[in-house]
């Protein structure tokens, strides 16, 4: 395919993935709503995340307080080590890596879920059972993704946190007190509430783009593979690039 | 009525449920339909017989709606499906039953959750008890009645696609449209599914369009016949009056 194809077929990709989520905001607004589906979506997505992300989240904070340490001491500044965890994880790591580990999970399973039921005309069936397929399966998808990351984030951020506690006690002892008062004090509004709008747009980004990928599923085996394939890489790709912006509207508004 | 000539609302066979005039429908350069014109008459069981890959499927997914034409009109209960809005569209649905050929359960719920699915969605004034009655009515009506708490996957093909037409019926809608119903059964299966569109056909009094080209299928269950070539209705009548056709297109299916 020559550059001018290629060039073609992203922007028609593009412009058709625009027109799929703008049908969120018209089509997915107009009663009746799913809200049964979307109640079952949050316990899937949200629930059964809960021990994936927390034993990741846990072990975020071990690592990073264990690889962090030796450098601190270096420096003589390691009684700064629960600050500098405890920002690194609620600024960036935590809402960061929970997204990676939800893309993984939560997209890739929409991806496929929606894939198959695309090839295997199970959609069809929904349409022509008088049920709008987009409302019943992406939009509360979406809605639950977006609602359920910034729950999972706060999960993961207070999991991760006590993991770094165990990493700072497996050196030195500190109190489970004196730990966390350091930390809370340290941080700021500025620190923590663009960390939590983010994931807001992070959980939208991969529903949508699970979603997207899985209803618009090539025929076949292969195109449900594929699916759920580009479903994760595109939406960490989504992540890392809302994640640049963030940072960008954080520092324009001053609360870095 | 011959190729190129238009369907009316109402003629001799009585009222028609649905009129297809003109229609037309390409993939890129592979025209499928071409000007193809039909009727379906209340209470007939019309087959619709074709080669692999003659449009055959296309034509009822236009039908539905889930396939927009390039051009032509289809009229269903005297409306244009094209000219439906989204909501008007779901709800002439559920006036029309459609069975895949790929059966299209939802495997992620059981036989009962697979039954409730569309009656939950539309008919929200019923109590569970009266759900309860009419799955199970519609799983009697098709002899699996102990089915109700298994999963798609735990079915066999005979099994799937009579879960599948219990489906289909459950809203007790006036037309439905079968989509090759015994391709891929096994003959005793096969009969089977065509004495249960006829048993259905006459307990409900629906109409109904069948998709096939299985002859036994097609000589079972048809009052009348349409045969689809080149995109366009090429004849119809009866069974017998075209197994006795001299025309070779039409002699290649009752050879």
């Amino acid at each position: 395919m020559d550059i001018v194809a290629k060039t073609r077929d992203f922007m028609s990709q593009t412009g058709y993935m625009a027109r799929f989520t703008g049908q969120l905001f018209t089509l997915g607004t107009k009663p009746p709503y799913e809200f049964k589906e979307f109640l079952v979506q949050c316990y899937i997505i949200g629930y059964r995340s809960l021990p994936l992300v927390a034993l990741t989240g846990f072990i975020m904070g071990l690592v990073l307080t264990m690889q962090l340490r030796p450098s601190l001491v270096y420096y003589g500044v390691q009684s700064q080590l629960p600050v500098m965890v405890g920002i690194a994880i609620v600024r960036e790591i935590g809402p960061v890596i929970t997204a990676l580990i939800f893309a993984g999970k939560i997209g890739s399973s929409i991806g496929a879920e929606l894939g198959s039921m695309k090839v295997t005309e199970q959609i069809d069936a929904m349409e022509v059972s008088g049920t709008n397929p987009y409302k019943y399966l992406v939009a509360t998808r979406v809605v639950a993704g977006t609602l359920m990351l910034p729950v999972l984030t706060m999960l993961a951020d207070a999991i991760s946190l006590f993991g770094a506690y165990i990493g700072v006690n497996i050196s030195a002892v500190t109190s489970f007190k004196l730990f966390f008062m350091q930390i809370l004090r340290t941080l700021e509004f500025g620190d923590v509430l663009p960390a939590f709008i983010k994931t807001f747009f992070f959980g939208f980004a991969v529903s949508i783009v699970g979603c997207y990928k899985g209803y618009n599923s090539n025929k076949g085996t292969r195109g449900v593979g594929n699916s759920a394939n580009s479903a994760v890489v595109l939406s960490s790709v989504f992540i890392f690039i809302i994640d640049l912006l963030a940072v960008q509207v954080t520092a324009i508004l001053g609360l870095n | 009525m011959e190729h190129g000539q238009t369907a009316e609302m109402n003629d001799s066979n009585g009222e028609a449920v649905i009129v297809i005039n003109g229609l037309c429908k390409s993939f890129g350069n592979n025209h499928v339909l071409n000007n193809f014109n039909l009727r379906l008459n209340s209470k007939e069981n019309l087959v619709v017989l074709g080669r692999s890959g003659s449009g055959k499927s296309v034509l009822i997914k236009c039908i539905i709606g889930l396939l927009k034409p390039d051009d032509g009109e289809i009229i269903v209960f005297g409306n244009n499906v094209d000219e439906l809005s989204h909501h008007e569209l779901d709800m002439l649905r559920t006036e029309i039953g459609f069975l895949f050929q790929s059966n299209a359960l939802y495997d992620s719920m059981t036989v009962r959750e697979n039954l409730e699915f569309p009656l939950r969605r539309h008919w929200f004034e019923l109590s569970q008890k009266e759900v309860d009655d009419m799955v199970m009515e519609a799983l009697d009506n098709v002899n699996l009645g102990h089915t109700s708490e298994m999963m798609p996957a735990e079915l066999s093909g005979g099994m799937a696609k009579r879960i599948a037409l219990a489906r289909t019926m459950i809203l007790r809608p006036k037309v439905i449209l079968y989509d090759e119903p015994t391709t891929g059964l096994d003959p005793i299966t096969a009969r089977e599914i065509e004495s249960l569109i006829l048993k259905l056909h006459d307990k409900y009094q629906t109409s109904s369009i069948i998709i096939s080209h299985d002859m036994n299928c097609v000589k079972n269950t048809a009052d009348r016949v349409a045969l689809l070539l080149d995109g366009k209705c090429y004849t119809e009548g009866s069974f017998e009056d075209l197994e006795k056709s001299e025309d070779e297109h039409v002699k290649q299916f009752f050879e």
